[in-house]
């Protein structure tokens, strides 16, 4: 009995060494890497183009692209495949908070001493670090939230872009009695009901300079900070306003695109992400939209909110991490950035040293550029200076928005969330 | 514990040699077992998918102060009474109508049964699509009759009935086949020793034919009573738990909080969720089967 299974080992042994002598004599003539994307239309057309363009330019090496959900899903197939040791070589994943749930010290490659890590803006490192590691590159230009308005509607009216809230809430009540719904809203998928909150940030940090250090510390909180609250007010005030499309409960993503775009509606809180897909599903109508920053109290100090695009990482469980660096290299370069410019609408300005924009941006990139200029005010979004998101916000803020719950219900909810995610996070002073 | 007790002094009594039920109590063992006993212990962890800390009954306290749950509570029990009423009440009638004398029976019996085949997400889809609120078929069918239609999934009180008027629809096939075996089982027996007596139809219903379903209706209520208390398909299918928490059950509540990576919660929400299971459905199957001995 023991000497047959004796036997029956060595024979499986000695296949897998076989197997082993043969992959390796394959590797010698070309390297085969994997990678992660989620399933998004523009994801996957940026990935594909760059991976085609790296490939052409290193003929020994082919990559292999594989897809995922977004959402929720999406991070726990990431989460999943790190803890078990699966993840492909290269993988593309959020920054900020959501990142620093990965734990990237233990299950990323630290990039930090990389050359190619030198042209990257500061504003993206500080958003792909933790502790002393900095861990990716920007898969996508620098995104915004911020309002989308359709400039048909606005020259027809005789409207000028909004530089306070206050103008803003003036401009909605003119489209309402116009009889077009001025904010659009799409509640079927609940996280673009978060926008207007998370927009907002601009204009707390601009009142509370270290409002994201005190929140990551636990000291400042969302309903003790009148600024704060005030997110979570101003789309009460544009739900009690009647501004909304009819079907806001149940209206999709794709419809709020569909309804800015063909001037449904007139205004659309979004982030830049929108742009891609704006431009590719209503190529006619794509210059018939504009963007500006969520206004605030002050018309002098009207400033953007800043999203920071996701990041192509790789797992220290790799086994072709040097292949992995020379197309992070590639991707973080200006000749990825004109890769890039060519397969999508570009939304906003590179993150790279040397990475020009195409004459002919749309509207809406033409209208956000400013912000990043010289003179322009922006600031990043709450969840690229704290690791700390928490997971509920998208349902508190459809609450808020059909008129379920007050805002200052709604933001101390959210800070009993934030204090779950912060423990489960291990932060300390939680 | 139960995979123990054949292998070990089942051998005075069983058939089988001890070593005959060594692979299924390996299976129970690592496969059911196991994973329920680690359940136990990782409740009492906060853990993420790199380690675990313990924190004893954190998780718990934290679950029942989630300000979602208790409504997340309601809304599972008011769930499982309404699907499960309803079952109750149309399979009975609809099997009353599949067991009369109509023509197509068996073709409309089948009908009947056709929802509980299709699958739940692909039904919940389609409803959602049929309950929009502008332009869904059934609010655009009441336009034409000049009603403007209520915001069946959208209106955060109406939400939960929409979904469970859907899981009925899909559901009431099972009642009615398992009525429809019910009935037929009576003996005619009865219905004409009643009829003597000079009994009508509703005293033959009310005295003859529902006493005598009574085993139909204790499978019913328990299968679609457990069924409505661990609801979640449906649910996230049409409203995943909304508008914001107005359609939350506990199975959604629980399938958040792992989605948002809130691992040692989720676990201890299902811990939570089994009991509560355990000690609603116990005493509802205990009642049903004590008065089923009476007869």
């Amino acid at each position: 009995m023991s000497t047959k299974n004796n036997l029956l080992l060595a024979g499986f042994a000695a296949g897998l060494l076989g197997m082993t002598a043969l992959s390796s004599a394959a590797m010698a003539q070309s390297v085969n890497l994997t990678m992660l994307v989620d399933n998004a239309s523009h994801t996957i057309a940026i990935s594909e183009a760059l991976v085609n363009a790296f490939e052409e330019k290193n003929p020994d090496v082919s990559i292999e692209i594989e897809t995922r959900p977004g959402g929720g899903e999406g991070d726990n197939i990431v989460k999943t495949r790190l803890a078990t040791g699966q993840m492909t070589d290269i993988f593309w994943y959020n920054t900020g908070s959501l990142l620093q749930a990965l734990n990237p010290a233990q299950t990323l490659v630290d990039l930090s001493g990389e050359a190619f890590m030198d042209g990257i803006a500061d504003s993206f490192k500080q958003v792909v670090s933790a502790g002393e590691g900095v861990y990716g590159v920007p898969t996508r230009p620098a995104e915004a939230g911020g309002i989308f308005y359709n400039t048909k509607i606005y020259e027809q009216l005789g409207l000028s872009v909004p530089k306070t809230w206050d103008e803003f809430m003036a401009n909605n009540e003119k489209i309402k009695a116009a009889g077009i719904p001025a904010v659009i809203q799409t509640y079927g998928e609940p996280w673009t009901s978060q926008v207007i909150v998370l927009a907002d940030y601009y204009n707390v940090q601009s009142a509370h300079p270290d409002f994201a250090e005190q929140y990551t510390a636990g000291t400042a909180k969302f309903a003790t900070t009148p600024e704060a609250v005030r997110s979570f007010e101003r789309l009460k005030a544009v739900a009690d306003g009647g501004y909304f499309n009819e079907d806001f409960g149940a209206a999709t993503y794709e419809d709020g695109l569909r309804m800015i775009a063909q001037g449904e509606g007139a205004h659309y809180p979004m982030i830049t992400f929108a742009i891609p897909a704006l431009s590719e599903g209503y190529p006619d109508q794509i210059n018939d939209v504009g963007f500006f920053a969520l206004p605030g109290d002050s018309a002098e100090d009207n400033g953007l909110t800043v999203w920071m695009p996701a990041g192509f990482y790789i797992p220290q469980t790799s086994s072709n991490v040097d292949v992995a660096k020379q197309f992070l290299a590639f991707v973080a370069s200006p000749e990825g950035c004109a890769v890039q410019s060519e397969a999508v609408a570009v939304n906003g300005p590179y993150l790279i040293e040397g990475c020009e924009l195409p004459e002919d941006v749309v509207t809406s990139v033409s209208d956000l550029l400013p912000y990043f200029e010289e003179g322009g005010k922006n600031a990043p979004a709450l969840e690229f200076l704290s690791p700390i998101k928490g997971p509920i916000l998208e349902q508190l803020t459809v609450e808020v928005g059909s008129g379920i719950r007050e805002p200052a219900d709604a933001a101390a909810l959210y800070d009993e969330d934030v204090r779950k995610q912060a423990q489960q996070l291990g932060l300390s002073g939680w | 514990m139960a995979a123990a007790a054949p292998t070990s002094h089942g051998k005075s009594r069983s058939l089988y040699p001890g070593w005959f039920f060594l692979p299924a109590a390996v299976i129970y063992a690592v496969l059911f077992l196991a994973p329920t006993l680690s359940s136990f212990y990782y409740s009492l962890t906060r853990w993420t998918l790199f380690n675990a800390t313990f924190i004893g009954l954190d998780n718990f306290v934290q679950f029942f102060r989630e300000p979602f749950l208790v409504q997340g509570l309601i809304n599972t029990v008011v769930y499982a009474v309404i699907t499960s009423g309803l079952k109750v009440v149309l399979g009975m009638a609809l099997a009353m109508l599949l067991t009369s004398n109509i023509i197509a029976r068996g073709y409309l019996r089948s009908v009947v049964f056709f929802p509980v085949l299709v699958s739940t997400v692909g039904v919940g889809i389609t409803f959602t699509v049929l309950m929009h609120p502008t332009q869904g078929m059934i609010n655009e069918g009441l336009a034409l009759l000049g009603i403007k239609g209520p915001g069946w999934l959208v209106d955060p009180k109406l939400a939960l009935f929409s979904v469970a008027l859907v899981d009925v629809w899909k559901g009431v096939g099972l009642a009615t086949v398992i009525y429809i075996a019910g009935l037929v089982a009576i003996p005619k027996d009865y219905y004409e020793a009643a009829r003597i007596d000079g009994a009508g139809p509703w005293q033959n219903f009310l005295y003859v034919t529902l006493p005598l379903s009574r085993p139909a209706t204790a499978t019913v209520i328990t299968l679609s009573f457990i069924g409505g208390l661990r609801t979640f398909d449906l649910i996230w299918a049409m409203t995943k738990g909304g508008p914001g928490f107005a359609s939350d059950t506990v199975a959604s509540v629980i399938y958040k909080q792992y989605q948002a990576g809130f691992y040692g919660l989720s676990t201890a929400g299902n811990v939570v969720l089994f009991i509560l299971i355990g000690i609603l459905v116990v005493p509802i199957t205990m009642f049903l089967n004590r008065k089923q001995g009476h007869e």
